[in-house]
């Protein structure tokens, strides 16, 4: 386990009588991403902040760059970096003077400490904006300068909670390779996050956490493994269409009410045009024609047997313009 | 103090020059009420002294009081803006960010008594202290200031948004008009008299009237120090065990 940035083992947290986290497990490997999936009310937040010694546990060990979060709680603080789900700047202060703040609270030294702030400025794109106040700061910015103040003194392991929420698509990109770029400076990234896409983009390792119990671990392909193959879907203008198709196409399952049939299959060109090939030779034509991989979305109806209840409002919006790993192609055949 | 707490002094001095809200409350806004009750209210009291002599002690209670919305108001977003877990997972003291705001709540409110002071002089204040009158009065002054900068940091902590922290330091801000700031107690109605008397500002004001008039009484004194070990006390162990229990 000498190579484990992160490692926790039945964490218990409740409030009254009210369960937040029933007993979390976790192992991350340094210089991994790992996400903690999971819709609002999961218990993400509290996890983070156990693991970050903000919280006690109220059951349950955990050791955080080796140190055990409860008896070595100032070298666990001394070794990471947190972000927290609300960017924690100081609105009153300059982009520079808050990062400057940092500097000196870390004890940096003078020279030191304006070699960090220069250079985090540059790299994170805020120079710029450097000696306007933080109130005046985009979203996307505010969370720049917030995760800049939290990787002044260089963390070997950094606490991202809920990084991309609320940003617009594009700051939620350069979010991410903000992300890649640390883990390829050797830096170990724990994260959490409502939205599936993300983990999938990030993460080498995810858990899927639910009502405080992790319901699922593994990389994303494990975790998609997990869940019905793809497969595609015809729609027909008639029963009769229906019939002669499933006729056809073996292993097909339909459905009588929907006019639909569902094929199994890999989603590649090559068994595509077979079945389409397939179709022609019997002259059926499907008014509708769609191929499903399964994503992460999928993989959390299939492992909690409800959705993912996240957010209701952005989720439709969301998978619109930043759904990148979700592969759902639609093709009207007509 | 450590190197945290002048680091966050110097944070929580910098919100004070960039809010000009707070200097308005803090520094302008007693001067105003001064030279309101000076020139238009105060020949109408016979206090039986010239009325700025006896209304600068007043005025410089008010100078405290008025400073105090602002840390409680900034006392409770560090709370509640997130900023404070950053701090904690810096392993900055708690001693260190209440620390920082006390000091600074007690340097505006030393800065805004200056201001007041000096405008007294302006409008004729003549005071008759000696130097170690002088002394006497700056080292009640300062107890004041630091008991009610802890006692409205714990104010500040104890709320749960950062309007109603600034709302609750009103009465704070009101205890001086009910008090013997602007006419002495006895000129007052029945019951506002009793609480005039006996509540802290009183004893404050009236020891430092005591002293800059050169006519100090023990009495006052004693009362107005153990007010302010009191207030001072209560406010620090309040925002102690406020603070643990928040952050």
């Amino acid at each position: 386990m000498s190579n484990s940035a992160i490692a926790a083992s039945g964490l218990r947290k409740a409030y009254g009588n009210k369960t937040v986290l029933d007993g979390i497990d976790l192992d991350v490997r340094a210089g991994t991403v790992f996400a903690l999936l999971g819709p609002n009310g999961a218990g993400k937040t509290t996890a983070v902040n156990v693991l970050t010694t903000l919280l006690k546990a109220d059951d349950g060990t955990a050791r955080v760059a080796g140190h055990d979060i409860a008896t070595g709680t100032k070298a666990v603080r001394a070794a990471i970096g947190v972000t927290g789900q609300f960017a924690a700047v100081d609105e009153l202060l300059t982009g520079q003077e808050n990062l400057q703040l940092i500097a000196d609270l870390k004890h940096l030294g003078a020279r030191e400490g304006k070699r960090v702030v220069t250079e985090l400025l540059e790299r994170f794109d805020l120079a710029e904006s450097a000696g306007k106040p933080a109130s005046t700061y985009s979203g996307g910015m505010r969370r720049k300068l917030d995760l800049a103040m939290t990787l002044v003194g260089s963390p070997r392991i950094i606490f991202l909670d809920e990084p991309t929420t609320g940003l617009d698509p594009r700051s939620r990109r350069t979010m991410w390779d903000i992300v890649r770029g640390l883990v390829a400076d050797g830096v170990t990234v724990f994260l959490t996050t409502q939205y599936l896409d993300e983990a999938d983009q990030l993460a080498d390792q995810v858990a899927v956490l639910d009502q405080g119990r992790i319901v699922a671990q593994g990389t994303p392909d494990e975790l998609k493994r997990q869940v019905p193959g793809s497969h595609v879907l015809l729609r027909f203008a008639s029963a009769g269409d229906l019939d002669a198709a499933a006729q056809v196409l073996d292993g097909s399952t339909r459905n009588d009410e929907d006019l639909t049939l569902r094929v199994p299959s890999d989603g590649g060109l090559k068994s595509l045009r077979a079945l389409l090939a397939r179709l022609d030779e019997y002259s059926i034509d499907p008014e509708d024609f769609s191929v499903h991989t399964p994503d992460l979305d999928d993989v959390f109806l299939a492992l909690t047997g409800h959705p993912n209840t996240g957010h209701p409002n952005t989720g439709h919006a969301h998978t619109g313009h930043a759904h990148t790993g979700h592969a759902h192609t639609e093709v009207n055949a007509r | 103090m450590n190197a945290d707490s002048v680091i966050m002094l110097r944070r929580n001095f910098k919100h004070t020059l960039r809010n000009p809200v707070t200097v308005i409350n803090a520094v302008l806004l007693p001067v105003v009420i001064m030279l309101m009750f000076v020139y238009m209210l105060g020949n109408a009291f016979s206090v039986g002294v010239k009325y700025i002599d006896y209304a600068t002690p007043g005025m410089i209670l008010l100078a405290v009081a008025y400073g105090l919305g602002a840390t409680a108001t900034e006392v409770n977003s560090d709370m509640t803006t997130g900023i404070i877990n950053r701090f904690r997972v810096m392993d900055v003291s708690r001693g260190a960010v209440m620390t920082g705001h006390v000091v600074v709540t007690m340097l505006r409110s030393l800065i805004s008594i200056a201001v007041i002071v000096g405008v007294a002089f302006g409008l004729g204040f003549r005071p008759a202290a000696s130097f170690a009158g002088w002394l006497a009065v700056i080292g009640i002054v300062v107890a004041a200031c630091f008991a009610t900068s802890w006692l409205t940091v714990a104010l500040g902590l104890a709320a749960k948004t950062p309007q109603s922290a600034g709302l609750a330091t009103v009465p704070l801000i009101m205890l001086p008009f009910f008090s013997s700031a602007i006419v002495p107690a006895d000129k007052m109605g029945q019951g506002v008299r009793q609480f005039a008397e006996y509540q802290p500002f009183t004893p404050i004001i009236e020891s430092l009237r005591g002293l800059l008039a050169g006519t100090p009484s023990a009495g006052y004194i004693i009362g107005a120090l153990a007010w302010c070990a009191g207030i001072g006390l209560v406010g620090y162990l309040w925002a102690r065990s406020t603070f643990s229990k928040r952050a």
